[in-house]
């Protein structure tokens, strides 16, 4: 009998030890970034990082101000074009739509959200790269097609499989009666949805929306195939841009041989985390009271 | 009242052909990889490692990758399924208070939105501090960092549904904790366990960003945790990176034969879930 209390209380211990280290995994990565981002740091001030354009890193310019408006800008893209699709798709999958149809469409969108990012990237050169080059002539832009845009469309189609499945999950949260009372008032589903479920479920939205913002914010290999990578602040969308994962990845090669080449890749990848993070800590708690309340 | 049906039947014609839209566009892109791929895909692709030149279109395939892919992504899904196990048993309602359980799951969440770039930065980071190079160790650890939380909170979200009165049945026959965890909740969450496991696998194996500078890249097959491992994700990406047409060629290869193995994943995992779930009480 002895012997099995001890088993369960040397199993508990542990498994809550390895639940405590998931906790503070967060806390680990934001401060070994830290450290390594520290040499450069002590030297120039983060105000001064974050709005200078100089990226000449073997004269020790370090300015983060192109990818930064790189990366806001090719999400924002993503976002113009998605959002408004994506929620149209949502709300006929969770108002319109049969029970069965959207079982179905589930499996398309989650076998969506598992294609690797490299293959959109990929179908990005084969298909939207071309396409973009195409639409850059016609305007009379000429362009290599590696521009903001062919970024913002690949990144679009990659956020689509999870603001769709948030909305829907959102909206399928909204108690039955809400729907019922004012149909019977004779309005008509659309105007349903309009004033009584978006507004009831606006914060799950926005949420949903959030995460959307967030997933294109950190997208790497897609972005770093498609956008052409040059680092100088875009001025339209047949620029090419550079964003800051992308530039993490590009340089990972010449980091060890330029001094402080490291330590501004790290202070990026920082500055990702804590964005990214920040997004998604409102985004959930968010999401968490919906949760509790239905 | 013409006009509120008007405004009804447009609306509703937007809200189908925008999710046509989405439909398409991963029919547009499955469509396009396997086209591509298809036509450049040979016996040598999947067999044989990069010959001499092989960067400059001469024969070879890309077994290295295949191989280092499994390596990282299996290697990987060992050690998060050591971690995530433990953790999503943690969680359980007997276990932990809520405020505990409700904190893990939101670092878990913000985890799992995490870039993975920012997993690479930080495997990065561990293997400067441990005297590390690029090697399969390090994918392996960045890597696994991406997969725990994946993993964990699908499995946690499992064993959340398994109902109370079950393991209080075992409770009452006087079984410790551990006990009823392993024989009661473990093979109750034996399905939901598998498919998550098969979810981390198939959104790890796809990842190049988190093992771009922890695994690096490697002609060879690797043959300890200390030698470079390709991967397949980064054959994509390196591949269509040349200007060589035979080389891009390859890359779409690549490609489809990615695509396959994370559809084949995909289908697997439903299957096993389904095998599995007979062991399951309702």
């Amino acid at each position: 009998m002895r012997g099995r209390r001890l088993i369960d209380y040397l199993a508990s211990k542990s498994m809550r030890l390895t639940a405590i280290f998931v906790n503070s995994i967060a806390f680990l990565m934001i401060f070994g970034l830290y450290w390594k981002s520290r040499p450069l740091l002590a030297l120039k001030s983060l105000t001064h990082l974050l709005t200078s354009d100089v990226w000449a890193p073997l004269s020790g310019k370090f300015g983060f101000y192109p990818f930064i408006v790189g990366t806001v800008e090719v999400t924002a893209i993503a976002m113009v074009f998605a959002v408004p699709t994506c929620l149209l798709a949502a709300i006929y999958l969770a108002e319109y739509s049969p029970r069965r149809f959207r079982e179905g469409v589930r499996i398309v969108i989650d076998l969506m959200a598992g294609i690797p990012s490299v293959i959109y990237g990929l179908f990005g050169v084969i298909v939207i790269v071309p396409l973009v080059r195409d639409l850059g002539r016609a305007l009379g832009r000429p362009t290599t097609g590696y521009t903001l845009l062919a970024g913002g469309v690949i990144l679009a189609v990659m956020v689509a499989p999870i603001i769709v499945s948030v909305t829907v999950e959102v909206l399928r949260a909204v108690p039955m009666e809400a729907r019922e009372t004012s149909m019977a008032l004779g309005i008509t589903r659309w105007e349903t949805v309009k004033h009584v479920l978006l507004r009831s479920s606006l914060h799950g939205v926005i949420s949903a929306v959030v995460l959307g913002f967030a997933r294109a914010f950190g997208e790497t290999i897609a972005v770093l195939m498609v956008m052409g990578n040059v680092a100088r602040t875009p001025h339209s969308v047949f620029d090419a841009a550079y964003s800051l994962p992308a530039l993490i990845a590009n340089n990972y090669g010449e980091m060890m041989s330029v001094p402080l080449y490291d330590s501004a890749l790290m202070l990026a990848a920082l500055i990702l985390l804590v964005v990214v993070g920040g997004f998604h800590l409102a985004a959930h708690l968010a999401l968490y009271r919906i949760e509790k309340r239905s | 009242m013409k006009r509120r049906k008007l405004e009804e039947a447009v609306v509703k014609a937007l809200m189908i052909a925008s999710l046509g839209l989405i439909v398409l566009c991963l029919a547009g892109i499955l469509f396009v990889i396997v086209l591509r791929g298809a036509r450049a895909l040979s016996w040598d692709m999947i067999f044989q490692t990069p010959k001499g030149g092989y960067y400059l279109g001469k024969g070879g395939g890309v077994a290295n990758a295949i191989v280092g892919s499994l390596y990282l992504t299996g290697g990987a899904s060992i050690v998060a399924l050591l971690l995530s196990l433990p953790i999503a048993f943690a969680l359980q309602r007997e276990s932990s208070s809520r405020a505990f359980a409700r904190f893990t799951r939101l670092a878990l969440d913000l985890l799992w939105g995490t870039p993975s770039i920012v997993y690479g930065a930080f495997g990065f980071v561990i293997m400067v501090f441990f005297g590390l190079r690029a090697s399969l160790l390090g994918g392996i650890i960045a890597l696994s960092l991406l997969m725990l939380p994946i993993m964990t909170r699908a499995m946690e979200e499992i064993i959340d549904m398994i109902p109370v009165q079950l393991k209080e049945v075992s409770y009452s026959l006087g079984a410790t904790k551990i006990e009823t965890t392993l024989a009661v909740v473990l093979r109750q969450a034996l399905p939901g366990v598998v498919t998550a496991a098969m979810l981390a696998f198939g959104r790890g194996i796809g990842d190049a960003a988190s093992i771009l500078f922890t695994a690096g890249y490697t002609d060879y097959v690797p043959r300890s945790l200390f030698d470079p491992a390709a991967s397949l994700p980064l054959a994509v990406f390196f591949q269509i990176g040349t200007p060589i047409p035979e080389v891009q060629e390859r890359a779409y290869a690549s490609a489809l034969i990615l695509l396959l193995v994370v559809l084949g994943v995909n289908l697997l995992s439903r299957l096993l879930s389904m095998r599995f779930s007979r062991h399951t009480i309702r």
